[in-house]
C-alpha cells in the first residue's frame, strides 16, 4: 500500500511519520502531484495559522490538486479545517472539498481548546472499534459546526465537529498521531478503509 | 468534556534525566524515553522535557533526544531551557515536538513570542513563567529565581498571551520544592485573567495540592519529583481527582 504524506511546509509531518511507523506503515511525504495521484491513501497533516497554510498549498498547486483525488483521504486539524469552506481565522478561502464554514470558539470559553476531550457520536468506519466518549487530543481555536457531514462530535461546550467526512475525504480535529491507543487505533481504521 | 492536564516534567541534562529517578519496573531511569513511555502508559496527559544542558553539543543531543522521544511517545510533549531563536523552534518542532517553551529568552527579547506564533501558531508556543510572592506582591524573575525582572506577574501573563503565547506554564519559586501546595492565589488570578490555559507548576506534595490548584482554576498541573519518586503515582492521583468531580481522563 502507498501511503503519502502531503507536503507543503505546514504540517507536524514528523509526527505523523512516526505514528505510521509504529503501526509498520511507510509513507513518502511529497507535494509531487504524480505521487499524490497514484497513491492509495493521502494524509493531509496541518499545524499554524489558515491563511499562510493556504498560501503555502497554492505554491504547488496542491489547492487545484487535492479537491480531485478519489483515493480515502485524512486530513488531519488544520488540514480537517482547510477541507472546509471558508475560515474566520483571517478570512480565508478555504479548499472548499467539504462544504462546511470554519468558526472562531466564542470568548466564554479559553483558546486554543486545549488538551483530551470526548468523542461521542461516532458513526464512520473511520471509528470501528473506539468506543463512545473516548478521548483525544485537541490543540485548536477555530472549530466546524455540527452539520450533516459531521461524523463525531465533541464539546466545548458546545458541540462541534470532531470530524468530518464528505465522499473519500475523511478529516479530524484531534491529532490522532498525539491521542494514544485510541488515535493509533483510528489511524489504523483510515488505512484499512 | 475537556479534561484538566497531568503533565510530568523530565529534567534533561546530555540527553539524559537528571534527578534520581526510583522506579523498580524501568531498566535505565536515566532514559528519558523509556521513563516518559512509563509516564504515558500511567495516563500522563502530556509530558515537559526541560533541558539543563550547558554545553556547545546541547542542541544536537536535545534534537535527538526529542526525534527518539516523538518515535515512541504517542501523547504530546513540550520541549523548553534555552530555546532563544526561531531556528531554534524550527529544528525541535521538525523532529517531532509539539510544543516549545521560552522563558528568559522572552523577558529578554518579548518580540520572540510574536516571531514564534506568527511562524508555527500560537498553539505551540508556551512561555513559562517563573514568579515569587514579594512584600510587594508576586513578581517575575529570572535565573532560576535570582533575578528580579522588575515585572509583575499577572501583567507579565497578559503581555505574553498579546504577543501570541498559546499557553502559560507559571512555576510559583516560593513554593517549588516545598510540597506544601501550588501557590493557589497567583495561579487562580492569572488563570481567570488570561484567555490560554495555564499550567501550574511549584509545590505540589499530596494529591488534594492538585485538586486545591483545579479548583482554584488551573488549566493543568506539572511537576516532576512526586513522580518520579513515586510518591504520588498517577493513575491512583487521575482517580482521586475523577472522584472529586474534576473532569479528567482515566
Amino acid at each position: 500500500m502507498k501511503i503519502v504524506i502531503v507536503d507543503y511546509k505546514a504540517g507536524n509531518v514528523q509526527s505523523v511519520l512516526f505514528a505510521l511507523e509504529r503501526l509498520g506503515a511507510q509513507a513518502t511525504v511529497t507535494s509531487n502531484a504524480e505521487e499524490i495521484q497514484s497513491a492509495d491513501k493521502v494524509i493531509f497533516p496541518g499545524v499554524g495559522e489558515a491563511s499562510s497554510a493556504m498560501r503555502a498549498l497554492k505554491v504547488n498547486n496542491l489547492d487545484l490538486l487535492l479537491p480531485t483525488l478519489t483515493q480515502p483521504f485524512l486530513g488531519v486539524c488544520l488540514g480537517m479545517q482547510l477541507l472546509c469552506q471558508h475560515s474566520e481565522e483571517g478570512d480565508t478561502e478555504m479548499l472548499g472539498i467539504i462544504p462546511v464554514p470554519v468558526k472562531k470558539f466564542e470568548a466564554a470559553v479559553k483558546v486554543p481548546h486545549m488538551g483530551w476531550n470526548n468523542l461521542h457520536h461516532l458513526k464512520s468506519d473511520l471509528f470501528t472499534g473506539i468506543k463512545e466518549d473516548e478521548y483525544a487530543y485537541f490543540v485548536h481555536s477555530f472549530y466546524a459546526p455540527v452539520t450533516e457531514h459531521t461524523i463525531a462530535q465533541s464539546s466545548y461546550p458546545e458541540p462541534f465537529s470532531a470530524a468530518l467526512q464528505y465522499k473519500n475525504f475523511y478529516a479530524v480535529q484531534f491529532h490522532t498521531e498525539k491521542s494514544g491507543p485510541a488515535g493509533a487505533h483510528i489511524l489504523q481504521n483510515f488505512l484499512n478503509l | 468534556m475537556l479534561t484538566k492536564r497531568i503533565i510530568p516534567c523530565l529534567d534533561i541534562k546530555n540527553g539524559r534525566t537528571v534527578k534520581g529517578v526510583r522506579f523498580e519496573d524501568i531498566r535505565d531511569a536515566g532514559d528519558p524515553v523509556e521513563l516518559a513511555a512509563l509516564y504515558a502508559k500511567q495516563g500522563a496527559d502530556e509530558l515537559v522535557f526541560l533541558d539543563i544542558t550547558a554545553t556547545n553539543e546541547k542542541r544536537k543531543t536535545l534534537v535527538e533526544l526529542v526525534r527518539e522521544v516523538a518515535r515512541y511517545i504517542d501523547i504530546p510533549f513540550t520541549v523548553g531551557g534555552g530555546i532563544s531563536a526561531v531556528e531554534d523552534v524550527e529544528v525541535l518542532l521538525q523532529n517531532g515536538a509539539d510544543k516549545v517553551s521560552v522563558n528568559s529568552s522572552a523577558i529578554h527579547r518579548p518580540e520572540l513570542i510574536t516571531e514564534l506564533a506568527s511562524r508555527f501558531g500560537s498553539q505551540c508556543v508556551t512561555v513559562a513563567i517563573d514568579t515569587k510572592s514579594t512584600p510587594e506582591g508576586w513578581k517575575v524573575f529570572s535565573k532560576a529565581g535570582t533575578v528580579d525582572t522588575g515585572l509583575w506577574a499577572l501583567e507579565w501573563a497578559k503581555e505574553v498571551v498579546e504577543r501570541g503565547a498559546g499557553e502559560i506554564l507559571l512555576t510559583s519559586m516560593s513554593n517549588d520544592g516545598t510540597k506544601n501546595g501550588f501557590a493557589l492565589d497567583i495561579t487562580g488570578e492569572i488563570s481567570n485573567n488570561v484567555i490560554v490555559p495555564v499550567i501550574a507548576s511549584g509545590g505540589a506534595g499530596n494529591e488534594q495540592h492538585f485538586l486545591d490548584v483545579f479548583e482554584a482554576g488551573a488549566d493543568a498541573a506539572l511537576a516532576a519529583s512526586i513522580f518520579h519518586f513515586q510518591e504520588v503515582p498517577l493513575p491512583g492521583l487521575k482517580k482521586f481527582l475523577a472522584e472529586n468531580k474534576i473532569d479528567i481522563r482515566c
